[in-house]
């Protein structure tokens, strides 16, 4: 558990742990699951209580991923009106936190969907932070492996092409809906364990770790990101539809870079 | 075309508009065929196929890499020259490319003076290293050096953890770059090479047998089993344009039968390609999201190619990030 709990931190290095990779996987136990969740649990929330309910989630994810280093990730909120924040967590990644929304009064968060690695068979959790202050839990497997450490592509300078480009999409929004945006980011989000052979070293870590959207000057969301979150990120997300300005996209990574960019929302007057 | 029935490419080769190929295999696979019962194969060992005067194909079977096949799945084999030898495929591991290195000794006595790596991917490289005791020339494109650098180990460790250290192989690297292109002579044959863009991979290298007429399109070119989008699926479709043009009738696919006719079976892979890239592009256009599109993409193509539903979902992945960014 030692080797879990260095891993778990979501500023650490991921450089560091590379060459011990969490060897958990497909034979686990359900009692393994459930201990190694206990110590995720105590790691990130300390103390505090996590109250499961399978209904305050709707987890949709391949069982059986078809990619291991893009596996779409959806996740329905049952209330949406009393939610504060999210956490998605990966139990058997190397770093298993991938990431934690805080949302803000111009988010509509009945719905978030993003792409993640998965470096093996595991529990995947979604953690609801209510507005009181209680904090929901909700459970799925997938298959995966290799996701996290897998080559992205054939190399580095490649992936870094227009490293903070950024594109969003929105639907309509008509009819006092929420604005559904999708947000994509150019960004290699280099895991860490993505080795060089020559040289013997691992590609650093170079992700996204914060991004903010606001809309107007109004907060939709703000995300601590992590090396768990797919080359490219690209994050599905509710705006709500009465507010005013443009939707700006602020995202820093772990190395010093910022980007930030901004976009108009179709036109609501009709 | 006895020699295929165990590995479950009948139906599928005869279903491609190939049966002139088909006919031409079934003539120079005589001698093989014929040889079979004498000497006793082990049901997972493979026939060459002598598809055109002194070159020797092996089909690999439309598999996933197995602990039962030694990732012996693409088409590898040689061409015996005046002066020595060019191995086409180095095979998918130590024990494959041993295997091959084994049935060129038992035809001739020439030196092995080049060996392709035709690509990144296993099933074509991890042979290479049966062949390091001849001392060969490994040529690969220029791209290759880098890919094996950034996806070697990793290849390898999942190698190993199929079949074990000792059957897996090493990363070996390629001594001959090609940058654009290149000649091999073997004395009384000469092969032209060509570095392409990226494609199926980012280092793909094709071989025109300039005596035979036969073009060695390696992975370009898929056969009856789904092609896998590991480059860039634009860029595909622009290198069979690149491949049309080379003149050739017949070719070597990196997998499917061991000989066909080129034009029908670029007509199909293109086909795949364009379907995939239409179906995708619509999807992204209507905003229909990656996991929904891995199901509904390219549908249409599902019974048309052996190991559609292992790797149809994933193309649509990668097709999806390379167009949504269009």
């Amino acid at each position: 558990m030692k080797r879990l709990l260095l891993a778990l931190s979501l500023t650490l290095s991921a450089a560091a742990l590379a060459p011990v990779p969490v060897r958990a996987g497909a034979t686990d136990s359900d009692e393994e699951r459930a201990a190694r969740w206990t110590e995720i649990k105590k790691t990130i929330f300390g103390d505090r209580a996590v109250e499961v309910n399978d209904a305050a989630v709707k987890i949709d994810a391949p069982v059986r991923a078809l990619d291991a280093s893009l596996v779409p990730i959806g996740l329905t909120l049952a209330d949406k009106d009393n939610v504060k924040g999210l956490y998605f967590i990966i139990d058997d990644n190397p770093s298993p936190y991938a990431a934690h929304f805080t949302f803000g009064p111009a988010a509509d968060p009945g719905e978030i969907k993003m792409r993640v690695r998965v470096n093996n068979y595991t529990n995947v959790h979604a953690v609801v932070e209510t507005k009181d202050g209680k904090l929901v839990e909700t459970a799925k497997f997938v298959k995966a492996s290799g996701g996290c450490s897998a080559p992205m592509g054939m190399s580095d300078e490649e992936a870094m092409k227009g490293m903070g480009d950024m594109r969003m999409k929105f639907s309509d929004g008509q009819g006092g809906k929420p604005v559904e945006a999708t947000l994509m980011v150019r960004h290699p989000n280099f895991s860490g364990m993505q080795m060089n052979q020559v040289t013997r070293d691992y590609t650093p870590a170079r992700y996204v770790d914060k991004l903010d959207v606001t809309h107007g000057d109004q907060l939709v969301f703000h995300l601590d990101g992590d090396i768990s979150i797919a080359s490219n990120p690209v994050i599905h997300f509710g705006i709500k539809p009465d507010g005013k300005g443009p939707v700006t996209v602020a995202a820093t990574d772990n190395q010093g870079g910022r980007w930030e960019h901004k976009f108009e929302l179709p036109s609501a007057s009709n | 075309m006895a020699a295929w029935a165990s590995q479950g490419g009948v139906g599928r080769a005869g279903a491609i508009p190939a049966s002139a190929a088909t006919r031409r295999q079934a003539l120079f696979g005589g001698l093989c065929l014929c040889c079979l019962p004498r000497l006793g194969r082990a049901a997972e060992s493979f026939a060459l196929d002598e598809v055109a005067p002194g070159i020797f194909l092996r089909r690999g079977p439309d598999a996933e890499a197995s602990p039962d096949n030694n990732d012996a799945i693409a088409n590898i084999g040689f061409i015996v020259g005046r002066d020595g030898v060019l191995v086409t495929e180095s095979g998918g591991s130590l024990a494959d490319g041993q295997w091959l290195r084994a049935e060129i000794g038992k035809r001739t006595d020439k030196p092995i003076k080049y060996v392709m790596l035709t690509h990144v991917h296993p099933d074509h490289v991890f042979g290479a290293a049966a062949f390091q005791g001849d001392n060969p020339i490994f040529v690969g494109h220029g791209n290759l050096r880098g890919a094996l650098d950034a996806r070697g180990e990793f290849y390898r460790r999942r190698l190993v953890e199929i079949l074990g250290e000792g059957r897996a192989g090493s990363v070996v690297y390629p001594t001959m770059d090609v940058k654009e292109s290149a000649e091999i002579d073997l004395g009384d044959r000469t092969l032209r090479l060509t570095a392409h863009g990226t494609a199926h991979t980012n280092c793909d290298l094709s071989m025109l047998d300039t005596g035979s007429g036969l073009l060695f399109p390696a992975d370009l070119l898929f056969v009856g089993r789904i092609p896998s989008l590991d480059g860039s699926l634009l860029g595909w479709l622009n290198e069979i344009e690149r491949l049309k043009a080379m003149g050739a009738t017949d070719a070597v696919p990196g997998h499917g039968p061991t000989r066909v006719k080129l034009a029908p079976a670029l007509a199909d892979l293109a086909r795949y390609l364009t379907t995939l890239r239409d179906e995708t592009r619509a999807a992204v256009a209507e905003s229909r999201p990656i996991e929904t599109a891995v199901t509904t993409v390219a549908q249409g193509e599902k019974d048309k190619w052996a190991l559609f539903d292992t790797y149809n979902g994933r193309n649509v992945t990668q097709a999806y990030q390379e167009l949504e960014w269009e």
